[in-house]
């Protein structure tokens, strides 16, 4: 099933300069429960987003009127822990079409590309410069170049090549669907299946 | 060419090598729960493709049950959906589910190896980051996400780029009161939450070699709490012995020809790593964390570090994080009150937990002020609570043993922390609100668990165990 292209993204950004963020701050357990994909976004960082009585936190990021767009940057090490698929469904259901950080874990890093989300791994020190001028001036952009493969600060002119899979980059480029591709393959699993060792 | 037994395994299952892209691995293994697998059937419905290998995969129900009166319905409306969910989508593709009330059912990380479904050698996958713990029979075994699984359901096969390869070798003998829970935490607080991101881990060494297989899939569990996409331990006697003794095992045939078969599966003398480290077992003590992530973690006597040195984490993150716990730098945590107590989840829900706890509590009894959740990983591991005679070692000493599930490892059904409260647990998670809004975990062994839910504040194990 064909997903949204990515080519080129070119957007103000949302700065969330915290460390080792996890999927159970991205989404709550209590808010899986649902059987759909649709409606997550809702409840992103749920917990930092509201206080206790359901109010608003006006100090969250997400709640500044000051600050939007459509890139997530974010402090190292971000979307650890848990591998639910959610967090990413919640962060692309409230809009956000890129996170930007200097460091993913793995399984957040699968599903982000599999749901058309690109995590772009910039070096440390910039992820740092960047920050730093989104605070300062939030309507300072970000372009991303897919093809490419380049981030681009535009204020400061500063850029970084990023890199990606071949195979990964050709999917988000073309909207392509991993499910598809294997299904393609499918007398070539189905043989595969047959050498399987004979106690299994 | 010298293999790593990850490359044995990973190798012997590739179906194709995309060229600079992802291997398709074929899956031996494919569990499901309830929480991470409807929307992967809503979109096989969408594909209009069915299971393809519906006697390769097994379902259980967990994540969000109750651990009191399961034979009642759910009273969550959208966990009660949920569950129905699985079952419907279970019955529509023909796969075996060991749902609520069954007499199989539990944990899925408990009840695969338990019922012999995980086999050395295999590759397993579930939508759930803790799959890692079937790496202790040495096979490949990760969490995927809900397109993944939704991938394996139609092909039985999963993309992957190929990890790094580490090994971790754990060597000479560990104290008193120090568990396999004491060395997998003592190894993240070396390496921090992301110091093997990008490898699959190889655990060896004396140590290792030392543990029951219950123990080594508590270090294995934690494999992915250092970051890494799984962790492995090479089959020995310990394996074999242990795959002897489960009443069936899911293969086709012969037993002892599969376990000739199996002890093939080991690194080659020789064969090159990415990356090793080593540690010594007789410098680790009974751990605990502090912090919000589990590379937060001190020996039990130690004072919490005054800048956090270890995980690298930026001096803002690691405040924070001790703001949450209502705790300050070089602070000491013996002594501190306990509100709760948690012995469970699939990092120590296994009989041995349940004996170690026990071991205890025997013959003391509950602080007053410490609410206790005792939550079985599965119902065998219940019934063999009883047949030992634990459960009433348990209700003698004033815990209550509830029904078997995820509980307040992850808090999606009624057992949750209240905020503010502190919850010493032998589940693997204390990040921010993850046993409940506003709670604060202290990840530990069973045995510190115990310590704690006895005397009401945080304490050393080794001054309790009755020799
Ligand atoms: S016990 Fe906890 S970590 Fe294990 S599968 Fe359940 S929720 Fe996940």
């Amino acid at each position: 099933m064909a997903k949204e292209k990515f080519v080129v993204l070119e957007s103000t950004c949302v700065p969330l300069p915290l460390e080792n963020v996890d999927t159970d701050q991205i989404i709550p357990a209590r808010f899986l429960s649902a059987t759909s994909r649709e409606g997550f976004g809702d409840n992103l960082f749920r917990d930092w987003r509201y206080n206790k009585n359901g109010e608003k936190n006006p100090a969250f990021v997400l709640n500044d009127p000051s600050f939007g767009g459509r890139i997530l940057v974010a402090g190292k090490n971000f979307g650890s822990g848990s591998s639910r698929e959610h967090a990413v469904w919640a962060i692309y259901d409230y809009g956000f079409r890129a996170v930007v950080s200097s460091f993913f874990a793995d399984i957040f890093m699968n599903n982000s590309l599999n749901n058309g989300l690109l995590p772009v791994v910039i070096p440390e020190d910039m992820l740092g410069r960047i920050l730093d001028l989104v605070k300062k001036d939030p309507s300072a952009k970000i372009r991303i170049d897919l093809e490419k493969q380049i981030l681009k600060v535009i204020p400061t002119g500063e850029e970084t090549a990023f890199s990606i899979n071949a195979y990964k980059k050709e999917c988000m480029l073309k909207g392509l669907d991993d499910i598809d591709f294997l299904l393609a393959m499918r007398n070539e699993i189905d043989e595969f299946a047959k050498r399987e060792r004979p106690w299994l | 060419m010298k293999e790593t037994l990850f490359e044995k395994i990973w190798n012997s299952h590739v179906v194709r090598s995309i060229n600079e892209g992802p291997d398709v691995l074929f899956i031996d293994r494919h569990y499901i729960h309830e929480v991470t697998s409807p929307q992967a059937f809503n979109g096989l419905r969408a594909r209009g493709v069915k299971v393809l290998h519906p006697e390769k995969t097994l379902a259980t129900a967990d994540h969000n049950t109750p651990t009191r009166d399961q034979h009642l319905a759910i009273r969550d409306e959208l966990s009660r959906n949920q569950v129905a969910k699985l079952a419907e989508n279970c019955r529509e593709n023909g796969i075996e589910l060991y749902g609520l009330n069954h007499e199989k059912n539990g944990i899925v990380h408990v009840i695969g190896p338990e019922l012999g479904y995980t086999l050395p050698g295999m590759t397993i996958v579930c939508g759930d980051s803790h799959t890692s713990t079937h790496g202790a029979f040495g096979t490949i075994a990760f969490g995927i996400g809900t397109s993944e699984v939704e991938m394996v359901l139609a092909t039985q096969c999963i993309m992957q780029p190929r990890p790094r390869k580490m090994r971790i070798s754990v060597n000479g003998k560990t104290g008193r009161g120090v568990t396999a829970k004491d060395i997998v935490m003592y190894i993240i607080s070396r390496i921090s939450t992301g110091g093997a991101t990008g490898y699959f881990v190889e655990f060896s060494g004396s140590a290792i070699r030392d543990l029951s297989m219950e123990a080594r899939m508590t270090v294995c569990n934690m494999s992915i709490e250092m970051g890494a996409r799984g962790g492995l331990i090479a089959p020995d006697e310990t394996t074999f012995s242990y795959l002897r003794s489960l009443s069936r095992l899911n293969i086709n045939g012969d037993t002892e020809a599969a376990i000739a078969s199996w002890k093939s599966l080991k690194s080659d003398e020789g064969a090159v790593f990415d990356k090793e480290l080593e540690f010594d077992a007789a410098l680790i003590k009974p751990m605990i964390t502090y912090g919000t992530n589990p590379g937060m973690g001190m020996g039990i006597d130690e004072l919490i570090p005054s800048s956090d040195t270890a995980g690298g984490n930026a001096s803002s993150s690691f405040l924070k994080s001790l703001g949450y716990m209502g705790f300050k730098p070089s602070m000491k945590l013996l002594g501190h009150p306990v509100d709760y107590v948690f012995l469970g989840s699939c990092t120590n829900g296994r009989i041995e937990d349940f004996r170690a706890f026990a071991s205890i509590i025997k013959g003391r009894k509950k602080a007053s002020g410490v609410t206790a959740l005792i939550v079985p990983g599965s119902k065998r591991v219940e019934e063999q609570m009883k047949r030992e005679g634990l459960t009433s070692i348990y209700e003698e000493a004033g815990f209550e043993v509830r029904q078997p599930g995820c509980s307040s490892c992850l808090a999606m059904n009624e057992d949750k922390i209240p905020e503010g409260k502190y919850a010493v647990s032998t589940s693997n998670r204390n990040f921010e609100g993850r046993q409940g809004p506003g709670a604060r975990t202290l990840l530990a062994s069973p045995l510190t668990a115990a310590a704690a839910a006895v005397t009401g504040v945080i304490s050393d194990p080794r001054e309790l165990i009755n020799d």
